[in-house]
Formats: structure tokens, C-alpha cells, sequence
């Protein structure tokens, strides 16, 4: 999978960061920063969640 | 592609003949005037506002062009002019784009406070149901009002600051919202009642502030988790030595800072307890769950940000219902073009929050209260991201919406679970009054309350 993340739509709340921290960094001025774009398999179900409750939709998975 | 010489000019909505426009149908009758515009002309429209024109877009193609222009495309600091006496010069939205932007970046919007904010508001609710009788009668413009000025003060500017307040901070502020009458658009300061008070307000607030600033001068905070907001701002000195912040800049930072998540909370959470008083079936399944929730004893700040699908379903119907913001407004910075039609430089570009959250082909039964809509797999919200839009959308999307939600799931853990509430006068005169651009609901607007008594303890499930 691959984490694609739409800019005009983020906004730095850090929901992704508190769901899946080995992925998601947000910065003190709300930047977002994907450590991993590519996560193994076993995150699926963090990143899953951080999608889900995105605030403003701003992530969506893509498959290989 | 659409060459330059197809473009059309923007269809004219009927009406509109008077000296300032369509200016008093918006100030008596907005939403019927933007429901005309989408009925007359689609989703790309004009009416006249005073000297100027005013595009009107509805609908998810014009909406997400609308929302996912940048500042210098679509600018918002010139279409607000209603809000510069409110706020004070220099704050907000006269303020640079990029300061604008570390303002909403405020820290603590951010999810990682939400657990203590949550607890905060609860003990909010808490102490404003502790001077209640066992049954009464609350209004709940004034109720909801003065529970979100200490909610948000608590929780943005901190709870020293809050613990300084009362009923007074409340009633200015009341007066300062009511002070965004459209004829801004012709004079910010018209000589009109309503604009008086509004500076009257705004100097009692500065007051108010004064005073507190005064008494923490002879008791500075002893240590630095005992420090607030204010306390940061006083402590900030110029080289001199003097203040960097006169109280007048404080107090319109505060002003602002409480602006957007004032109204907004304080009329969704009466909407939200209006609609559920008027569907019977809708607020035992919000009861239900609740009691299922907490039935393990967890507290308020655990829960509210957790999953509560039934209570958010209702959230979110009355927002799209009867959304705190009508019309958001721009200013096109350059010559642009959206379905065809010229958008020229220089005008007013508004989305009508409240005619697309209503878009028949979207929302089915449009104007009915219908929080099933939500549960998946219709998930009505997200399958219409730039017409489902009580918050607005992309990159200007309400910043606190978040804190909102989290916010309304902690004031009805409390108020639901320990009373009961009654319509107290006929339903259909709980109603918005919509002749100020802060939209408020419109006194009366009274419920009954009632302590009340859980039968027996229901096991966990």
C-alpha cells in the first residue's frame, strides 16, 4: 500500500500522528511529514484508522 | 476548453431594485434570496450587495473550486468588513495571510489536548446544571451562550482566565455578535442601534479584561503552570520595557479567538436538543447509547472522543439543518472562471452553506431530520465532501471542527444522562432569526428540564 495525502485538504490537526506515530509526523507549525510512505503490511490496521478519522479526508490508501 | 470568448457573465437573480441592491432582502430573508439565485440562475449566480456584486456558487463542482482556492486567488480578508470594528484593527482578518495562518495553527485546537478540553467543558456543563432546581425552564440562546463563552475561554485562553468571568463577559459578547448587520457592507458604522452597542460592547469588554489584567499585576502567577494566556501576553515587553500588547489588542485577540467557536457550538447544541425533543425516536436511541457507554463508569473525557455513532448522526443533521455560517464570502484578487462563467476581479464570491447542505439530488427528503443518513454504508458526509458543508470544505475548513464535535458529545454526556428535557412551547416556533450575518436563534426559545431518575442500574453490555 501507499499513502497519498491531498495538501489543499490537510490542515496539521495530527490525528494521523496520535493514530499511527511510526508513520505520521506533524510539526508544531501543523506540517504534515509521511515517515513511511510505503508501510509494511502489519501497520494496516493504524493507518486504516488514521484515514478514517482524518478531519478534513485529507489521506487515502492506494494499493500497489 | 473553454475559450475566453464563450465565457458568460453571471445570470442576475431577480429582485434587487432598491438604492443598496438585494441588501435588505439579505438582511430580512438571506436564505430565501440564495435558494432564488440557485433556483433562477444554478450553481453559478449574482445578486447585488450595496456597490458591489456578489457571485453566488452552490453545488459540489463551483463549491470545490470555491474551497480549494488559495488566499491570493480568493481572498477573505476584505469580505468580512462587518467584523473589523468586532475584533479591533489589526486582528484577524486584517492581519497578513501568513499570520492568519499560525493563527489557526493555535496549539491548542490540536489533537492532542482534546482528552483535557474535554474534561474542562464537562466540568463546565457540570457546575452551570449545579445551580438547577429539580424542574425548571432554561432559554437556550441564553443557556448555550453563556456555557460556550466559559467552555471556549477555559479551553483556549485557559481556565485562570475563565475562572475570572461571569454572566457579564457573556452579555457583551451576545451584543458584539449582534453587531454584524450586513449594512456593513454600506458603512461599518452606520448610526444604528445595533452598531452602538456593539462598540459599547466591545468597550466593556475591554474593561472587563482591564480589570482582571490590574488584579494579576499585585499577583503575578508563581509558576509556569499556574501562567494562562494573558499571563503570556502581559509578561511580552518592548525594548523600552513597556507592554508590547495594549489591553485593547489583548481583548480583540480574545474576541477573536472565541469568535468562530462561540455562536457556532452555542446554536448547534440548541439545534441538536431542538431536533431530538422533536424526534422522539431519534433521542431514545441518543439515550440508549449513551447509558450503553458509560454504563462502565468511564469518565466524560474518555468517551467524548470515542465513537458515539447515534449522537453524531444528530450532530451533524442539525448542522446541515440549520448551519451556524449561512454564506461564506471571498474576494476574487484576479479574473477567474467556474462553469463557463466570468468571475471578474475585484467581486465578492460567497458559498451558501445552507442552499447546498439541502441539494435534493444528495441529500434525499432534504429538508427532513434524518440522522440514519449518516450510518454507513449512505454516509451522506462523506459521500458529498463540497456539498455537505456546515463546516465549509479543503483548506478553509473550520480548523476547530474537531473541538466542536468533541465539545457537543461532552455537553450531552452530562445533560442527557442526569435530565430530561421538554419542548415548552410549539415546535415550530424554535426558529433562527437571520437579520444579522452572526445567525442566533431567535428568543423565545424555551425548554423545560427535569432531574432525571434511572429506574434501575443497567448492566454493562
Amino acid at each position: 500500500m501507499r499513502i497519498v495525502v491531498d495538501r489543499d485538504l490537510c490542515q496539521g490537526h495530527g490525528v494521523c500522528e496520535s493514530e499511527a506515530p511510526a508513520v505520521f509526523s506533524v510539526s508544531k507549525q501543523g506540517v504534515l511529514t509521511i515517515l513511511d510512505e510505503s508501510p509494511a503490511e502489519e501497520l494496516r490496521p493504524v493507518v486504516e484508522q488514521a484515514v478514517a478519522f482524518c478531519p478534513t479526508s485529507a489521506l487515502r490508501i492506494e494499493e500497489d | 476548453m473553454t475559450t475566453h470568448l464563450e465565457l458568460r457573465e453571471p445570470p442576475q437573480v431577480s429582485g434587487g431594485e432598491q438604492e443598496h441592491g438585494h441588501l435588505e432582502e439579505l438582511r430580512r430573508d438571506p436564505i430565501g434570496l440564495m435558494r432564488r439565485v440557485r433556483q433562477e440562475c444554478g450553481d453559478v449566480g449574482q445578486f447585488r450587495l450595496a456597490d458591489r456584486d456578489v457571485v453566488l456558487l452552490t453545488g459540489a463542482e463551483a463549491n470545490e473550486f470555491f474551497f480549494r482556492a488559495p488566499e491570493d486567488v480568493l481572498d477573505q480578508a476584505e469580505a468580512y468588513p462587518f467584523m473589523t470594528p468586532i475584533f479591533g484593527e489589526g486582528v484577524v482578518f486584517d492581519a497578513p495571510p501568513e499570520r492568519r495562518r499560525e493563527m489557526l495553527h493555535n496549539q491548542s485546537l490540536r489533537d492532542k489536548f482534546m482528552r483535557g478540553h474535554a474534561s474542562t467543558i464537562s466540568d463546565e456543563v457540570q457546575s452551570m446544571v449545579t445551580g438547577w432546581s429539580e424542574a425548571g425552564t432554561i432559554d437556550l440562546l441564553d443557556w448555550f451562550a453563556e456555557l460556550t463563552i466559559y467552555t471556549s475561554s477555559a479551553c483556549l485562553i485557559g481556565p485562570k482566565f475563565r475562572a475570572e468571568l461571569d454572566q457579564r463577559f457573556a452579555r457583551l459578547y451576545h451584543d458584539l455578535e449582534q453587531g454584524t448587520d450586513a449594512l456593513a457592507y454600506v458603512d461599518p458604522y452606520a448610526d444604528i442601534d445595533t452598531f452602538h452597542r456593539r462598540d459599547a460592547a466591545r468597550l466593556g469588554l475591554v474593561d472587563l479584561v482591564q480589570a482582571i489584567m490590574d488584579r494579576r499585576v499585585g499577583a503575578p502567577p508563581a509558576t509556569d503552570d499556574d501562567r494562562d494566556l494573558l499571563d503570556v501576553l502581559m509578561s511580552i515587553r518592548e525594548e523600552g520595557g513597556e507592554p508590547r500588547f495594549s489591553t485593547d489588542m489583548v481583548t480583540g485577540m480574545f474576541i477573536s479567538m472565541m469568535f468562530a467557536g462561540h455562536h457556532t457550538t452555542s446554536g448547534t447544541a440548541a439545534w441538536t436538543l431542538i431536533e431530538l425533543l422533536r424526534h422522539p425516536h431519534a433521542m431514545a436511541a441518543v439515550i440508549d447509547e449513551l447509558d450503553h457507554l458509560y454504563a462502565n463508569g468511564e469518565e466524560v473525557s474518555y468517551q467524548a472522543l470515542r465513537a458515539m455513532p447515534q449522537l453524531e448522526a444528530a450532530i451533524k443533521e442539525a448542522l446541515r439543518l440549520h448551519p451556524p455560517l449561512i454564506l461564506v464570502l471571498r474576494v476574487a484578487k484576479e479574473d477567474l472562471e467556474i462553469e463557463g462563467v466570468r468571475i471578474s476581479r475585484g467581486k465578492l464570491v460567497g458559498a451558501s452553506l445552507s442552499v447546498s447542505n439541502r441539494i435534493p439530488e444528495d441529500f434525499p427528503d432534504p429538508d427532513a431530520f434524518v440522522p440514519e443518513r449518516y450510518i454507513d454504508p449512505r454516509a451522506e458526509d462523506r459521500a458529498n465532501p463540497w456539498t455537505w458543508i456546515p463546516f465549509g470544505a479543503g483548506r478553509h475548513r473550520c480548523v476547530g471542527a474537531p473541538f466542536a464535535m468533541m465539545q457537543l458529545k461532552a455537553i450531552f454526556s452530562v445533560l442527557l444522562r442526569g435530565w430530561e428535557f421538554e419542548l415548552a412551547q410549539p415546535s415550530g416556533t424554535y426558529r433562527n432569526d437571520h437579520s444579522k450575518m452572526v445567525v442566533q436563534l431567535q428568543q423565545p426559545c424555551a425548554v423545560h428540564y427535569r432531574q432525571r431518575h434511572v429506574e434501575s442500574n443497567r448492566p454493562p453490555v
